[in-house]
């Protein structure tokens, strides 16, 4: 069994608090930099979990040294890549929701609001108008 | 040759979806879809026939052996459900095709086709992986094609539905890459053939916390109530044919993970009270949720996430009787959900309107559409001659069988949900196709896409697609019988892997 370096420990677990704290507001970018602390978070605890660091990548067959474990470097390298790729995928989403209502706040459900009301409507109005959010893109630019 | 047949599901897809990005002319990406998915039927149903009579079909990707390579492993219920999945992508394939013609519209084929291609490889790769990490990359395969054909041509709303869909299950797939991350530390393997054993040697503590991570990573993919909040919020959003195709596969992806991985990674012989609970949480509040419900797309919605418990239910009683009873609930609720989202988009279409109190003032849309949504409710709610009936059977035995309280408890839940389905569904239909009294003509609210009948071609391309989900549905009832006894074996195979461990392993050290 291998021991963990507390240094490490602490680095992945500050990572994904502040990951998990980030995705917990309001705010679309802090979202987005909460996913990608908590993306770094990820990644390093993978790397940990190939064991001790600073072991060679090769050895000659001579030398009896343990080298590193190549397969949680490679698990790495590809969520790497995947939370590159949805990283930017969220920014451009972040940047689209900001262009469309003027704001990069994460909105209640509408249909949740108008669920409430439903008997209301029934017997009264029976076309009701979807007039929320009417903020024109870039007004608090 | 197996080998190739193996791999065939994951790379055609793929291929297409390649190819499908060099922006062909629209009629050539669509035959090219339509053939590729075809050719995935194909080799999924001969890939069934051979993992039935000659066990499980592996691949060990580049030659290298198990604990080293990816390997793709074809066992009877990977391949079942690979073969009925692609049947019914098709089938909604075909749907969004003929929508595309009614509307006309341009833009977002070029990006809805290799999008929808690559969903499809996603669903394919993660039926197929024999091992935990392959899994993860197949999940996010699958949800990332999701997360664009979600927010496709959006406008505010749909935004805001994507946003919280994307950032749910992105939040879920980092837990899932945590998860193994530890798993491998633990154990040193993340090929699922050898992390039974290992797992059973690591102390009770480290291992009941690593399945409860792995149950709520899964969780909320599949979402199970309480992870369930993000699905009725998203899915009733997106148009017809992508509800469609996320309804019918996605939780359903999350479904067989959790019955590949409990099977093999954490097998016990009693009874899994905490599952159970979820289960019956989850069929209550779902269709209770559906119960309140004003907009159709969300009546659904809701009630997928109560038939989300049903599937549980088998695998919280974790014997063969109830594992059987889950994979024919998975079978039949893959074909069935589907055809009722793809009912349920041809009534929005017909009406103008998803809110059933709007509806009730319209002209019903007509008896043919009327058939095509009644069939698929009557089957979920488990009316007897149509599949959800032979599924929801097979479970009910499974608990007399046991007789356990928890058994006990889950079948009754079980009924109960059913009952409320049969109302939740009648009022829907009640609301959509009966014909009203004459009064004062409402004029209805919004037309955009015209009645139908402009462009009729396509029009009756999307009938003739949601009709074929309900065939295959009514199909699954009649061929109940072999498929029972196919849904058993394969159940058999899961609580008994050795076969699965010695196949995958077979050429490496242990």
């Amino acid at each position: 069994m291998n021991t963990v370096d507390v240094t490490m420990a602490v680095v992945v677990g500050a990572l994904f608090a502040a990951g998990f704290y980030l995705m917990l507001q309001r705010s679309l970018m802090r979202i987005v930099l909460g996913f990608v602390l908590l993306g770094h978070g990820t990644n390093l605890l993978l790397l940990t979990a190939g064991g001790t660091p600073g072991r060679p990548p090769l050895v000659d067959g001579k030398s009896d040294a343990r080298i590193a474990d190549p397969l949680p470097q490679a698990m790495a390298l590809t969520a790497i890549v995947i939370t590159f790729g949805l990283t930017a995928f969220l920014a451009a989403l972040a940047y689209r929701s900001w262009r469309l209502s003027g704001h990069d706040e994460v909105h209640d459900d509408v249909e949740d609001r108008r669920i409430g009301t439903v008997r209301e409507r029934t017997e009264t109005d029976p076309a009701p108008g979807r007039d929320e959010d009417n903020a024109v893109p870039g007004e608090d630019r | 040759m197996t080998g190739v047949l193996t791999a065939l599901p994951v790379l055609l897809p793929a291929l297409g979806a390649g190819t499908s990005l060099l922006r062909p002319p629209r009629s050539v990406m669509r035959g090219l879809s339509i053939g590729v998915l075809t050719g995935v039927v194909v080799c999924g149903a001969a890939l069934l026939v051979l993992a039935d009579q000659r066990g499980p079909q592996v691949l060990h990707v580049g030659g290298w052996p198990a604990p080293l390579g990816v390997t793709l492993v074809a066992d009877r219920l990977a391949a079942l459900l690979l073969t009925v999945s692609a049947l019914v992508a098709l089938a909604v394939l075909v749907f969004a095709v003929g929508q595309g013609t009614a509307e006309g519209r341009g833009n977002s084929a070029a990006v809805f086709h290799p999008a929808y291609l690559v969903l499809v490889t996603g669903v394919g790769l993660a039926f197929l992986t024999g091992d935990l990490f392959n899994l993860f990359v197949a999940f996010e395969v699958m949800l990332a094609a999701s997360y664009v054909l979600i927010t496709l041509d959006a406008d505010e709303n749909r935004v805001r539905a994507g946003m919280t869909y994307t950032i749910v299950s992105l939040t879920s797939s980092l837990l899932f890459l945590s998860l193994v991350a530890l798993v491998y530390a633990a154990t040193g393997t993340v090929t699922l053939a050898q992390l039974g054993p290992r797992l059973a040697e690591l102390p009770d503590g480290l291992r009941s916390g690593l399945a409860l991570l792995l149950l709520a990573v899964l969780g909320i993919k599949a979402s199970i109530v309480p992870l369930h909040f993000w699905l009725p919020d998203s899915y009733p959003t997106a148009p017809a044919p992508i509800t469609a195709v996320f309804a019918a596969l996605l939780t359903k992806v999350g479904v067989y993970a959790l019955l590949r991985t409990q099977t093999l990674l954490f097998p016990r012989s009693d009874v899994w009270t905490l599952l159970a609970c979820a289960a019956i949480v989850t069929m209550v509040v779902g269709i209770l949720g559906a119960l309140a419900q004003d907009d159709l797309n969300r009546v659904l919605s809701f009630a997928l996430v109560s038939h989300i418990g049903f599937m549980l239910f088998g695998i919280a009683l974790f014997d063969v009787q109830g594992l059987t009873g889950t994979i024919l609930y998975v079978v039949h609720h893959i074909v069935v959900q589907a055809a009722l989202f793809l009912a349920a988009g041809l009534v929005v279409r017909r009406t103008g309107t998803a809110s059933l109190h709007r509806m009730a003032a319209l002209p019903p849309p007509g008896p043919l559409i009327a058939t095509l949504f009644v069939v698929p409710a009557l089957s979920l709610s488990g009316i007897p001659p149509l599949s959800g009936f032979v599924a929801k059977l097979a479970l009910l035995r499974a608990a007399a069988a046991q007789g356990t309280t928890a058994a006990y408890a889950l079948a009754a839940a079980a009924l109960f949900t059913s009952l409320l389905t049969l109302s939740t569904m009648a009022r829907a239909g009640m609301a959509a196709f009966m014909e009203r009294a004459p009064g004062p003509a409402e004029p209805s609210p919004k037309r955009p896409h015209g009645t139908g009948r402009v462009r009729s071609g396509g029009m009756r391309l999307m009938l003739a697609a949601a009709a074929g989900t309900t065939a295959t549905g009514v199909a699954v009832a009649v061929c109940a019988g072999p498929l029972v006894g196919l849904a058993g074996r394969a159940a058999e195979d899961l609580l008994h892997p050795r076969e699965y461990r010695s196949v995958v392993l077979e050429g490496s050290e242990r």
